[in-house]
């Protein structure tokens, strides 16, 4: 039998398109993207203050993390051998053209400084890569936001201000507490402070996003809070919450401090997991693109002469 | 270069769907010509919800058993039973609408495709070139209409190429070729508008009232469609966003926040150096 016509939407049916990326290799691409950026700006200040614990591991958490994101991002493709295909064009309205540009050289100068602290050899190249991975790693961490938020989904693009902060408060969390699993006492102290300072970002920006969303019509904010996306966005928040405060008290202690460091690395997974299935879930509901696109139609008939598409009532 | 640099007409589709008879002579034509391949999986080309009728590869919904738009349908005839406003027309207004890539002015696919597969040709129209692409699947959220997808199996992603290869040999495109009530209609997209306009004030005179046209203004949030439609109901019956935006309109905003937030990690990392202790 055919059900009634449903009116307001066609069967109930998404009208955008689910996103194809793949979990958990995005998730984790964006995670080991945002650990490795800050790991190599920590890297290179341990260096040279001094903290040759923090400096190794910043250097090994930002190599290992640059090809872990690289593989995840080339296994994500439906086309893998044809990655490098990335590279025959720089396109600045493709975030995605950006951060192949800006992943590749972070790799390489991730990888010859890692190298370098491994085996001993040319300590002074070694350095100058940390300091040129240093320079990139900001915008490594930072640019996977917009690689998000620059879709039609609308759970994504309408948190286009707020993920920025959240992307990077995850990735601060998540390279902060990659130091403090590798670096001594003696040296974890920026690791520690990074790592709170991140944990708190990343939970504000995420209760800044759900606020701002639930501001619009249409639940956009439920999906951030039920199914899959809720469950990880829950577990995100009371690992990072947990890492957050073992960070500043435990520090003093190594089990303490490895504890606290593997609580927001898990937390900052948890936050790209749930940022993933909500765009999925945000994708299936039609009511999410139909709803805040009437609710700017209104305003604009409101404040503006009926043109030429405006629909009569 | 855009085509009134070049000297030439922007070339499009015009598709009323006051006069679609629901044929899908288009969908047939289409497959046919551009050799697109079914869709894999018991139920065909759409989500079925019902097992039985899922079997039988029928999706439940009116004559409509393609459902939307995708990387293997390139033409989708949509069909409403809607209730008749004037019980003298029947117990059902029927809705049929053939849709199709919208071949935008401003295209999110296109502006967000990192290998350059996707491009704009010199009819205007938007086509991905096949041989290039790597199935990184970046065009897919980035439509507003949830046209284009990746093909399962194959990893790339595939969409309405509006014929280039007839196109671009001064031909008509299958789908237009193929309807046999000028439903769908290829030409000049100047030439186009006019004709929409005409009918469109033809229809409101005959008390069609909620008529009206769809991607034909070039104002509107992605500069207009190069494939626009006549419809005789309010966008969302018909599976289409009702007030579509290019995403890439806000991205230098975007790359701003993102700037500041970068900015605000190094600062921060820095700032975890100094004081405190060790």
């Amino acid at each position: 039998m055919v059900p009634p016509a449903q009116f307001g939407s066609y069967y109930g049916l998404p009208i955008l398109k689910r996103p194809t990326w793949k979990s958990p290799d995005v998730p984790i691409y964006l995670w080991a993207g945002g650990a490795a950026g800050t790991s190599a700006v920590l890297a290179a200040l341990a260096d040279l203050t001094g903290r040759p614990t923090l400096r190794r591991g910043g250097r090994w958490v930002a190599a290992c993390g640059a090809m872990i994101g690289s593989v995840a991002l080339i296994h994500d493709l439906g086309r893998p051998a044809r990655f490098l295909n990335m590279l025959r064009v720089v396109k600045p309205t493709s975030p995605l053209s950006v951060g192949s540009w800006i992943l590749t050289p972070f790799g390489a100068l991730a990888a010859a400084a890692a190298a370098s602290e491994l085996t001993g050899i040319a300590p002074r190249l070694g350095r100058v890569a940390g300091w040129g991975a240093a320079a990139l790693g900001p915008a490594l961490a930072s640019y996977t936001s917009v690689l998000v938020a620059d879709t039609a989904i609308p759970a994504w693009h309408e948190a286009r201000n707020e993920l920025p902060a959240l992307f990077v408060g995850s990735a601060a969390a998540a390279g902060g507490g990659a130091g403090l699993v590798l670096a001594t006492v003696a040296d974890n102290g920026p690791a520690a402070r990074i790592a709170a300072v991140g944990a708190v970002t990343e939970l504000a920006a995420g209760q800044a996003m759900e606020r701002h969303l639930a501001g619009l019509p249409g639940g956009l904010e439920r999906v951030y809070q039920t199914g899959r996306a809720g469950r990880w966005n829950r577990a995100g928040q009371v690992l990072t919450t947990a890492g957050g405060v073992g960070a500043l008290f435990l520090q003093r202690s190594r089990a303490g401090s490895v504890l606290a460091g593997l609580a927001l690395l898990a937390g900052s997974l948890a936050t790209r997991f749930a940022v993933l299935h909500a765009g999925r879930a945000s994708a299936d509901d039609p009511q999410h693109v139909i709803a805040p696109q009437r609710e700017r139609l209104a305003q604009r008939t409101t404040h503006h002469a009926p043109g030429h598409v405006q629909t009569v009532d | 270069m855009s085509t009134s640099e070049l000297g030439m007409p922007r070339m499009g589709f015009f598709t009323d769907t006051s006069v679609c008879i629901g044929c899908k002579a288009c969908e047939v034509a289409c497959k046919e010509w551009n050799l697109v391949p079914p869709d894999a999986g018991p139920t065909g080309s759409g989500p079925g919800t019902d097992t039985d009728i899922a079997a039988m590869d029928l999706l439940g919904m009116s004559y409509d058993n393609t459902g939307s738009l995708g990387a293997n349908t390139w033409r989708h005839v949509a069909f409403i039973e809607a209730e008749a406003d004037d019980p003298r027309q029947g117990d059902v207004r029927w809705l049929m609408a053939s849709d199709v890539c919208k071949h935008c002015t401003h295209a999110a696919c296109l502006d967000v495709c990192p290998t350059g597969a996707l491009f704009r040709t010199e009819l205007d129209t938007v086509v991905v070139q096949e041989d290039v692409c790597n199935g990184c699947g970046y065009c897919v959220p980035a439509c507003p209409y949830g046209v284009i997808d990746v093909r399962p199996g194959d990893g790339r992603a595939w969409k309405c190429t509006l014929c280039y290869d007839r196109t671009k040999e001064g031909l008509t495109p299958a789908c237009a070729q193929a309807c046999p009530t000028e439903s769908i209609v290829y030409g000049p997209l100047d030439e186009l508008r006019e004709r929409a306009d005409l009918r469109l004030a033809t229809l409101r005179e005959a008390g069609e009232s909620r008529a009206q046209l769809y991607g034909r203004d070039p104002d509107d949030g992605v500069g207009g469609d190069g494939a626009f439609f006549l419809l005789l109901d309010e966008p969302e019956v018909y599976g289409l966003p009702p007030d579509p935006v290019v995403t890439t309109r806000d991205l230098p905003a975007m790359w701003g926040r993102a700037a500041l937030a970068a900015a605000g990690l190094a600062a921060a990392v820095a700032g975890a150096f100094l004081g405190g202790p060790r």
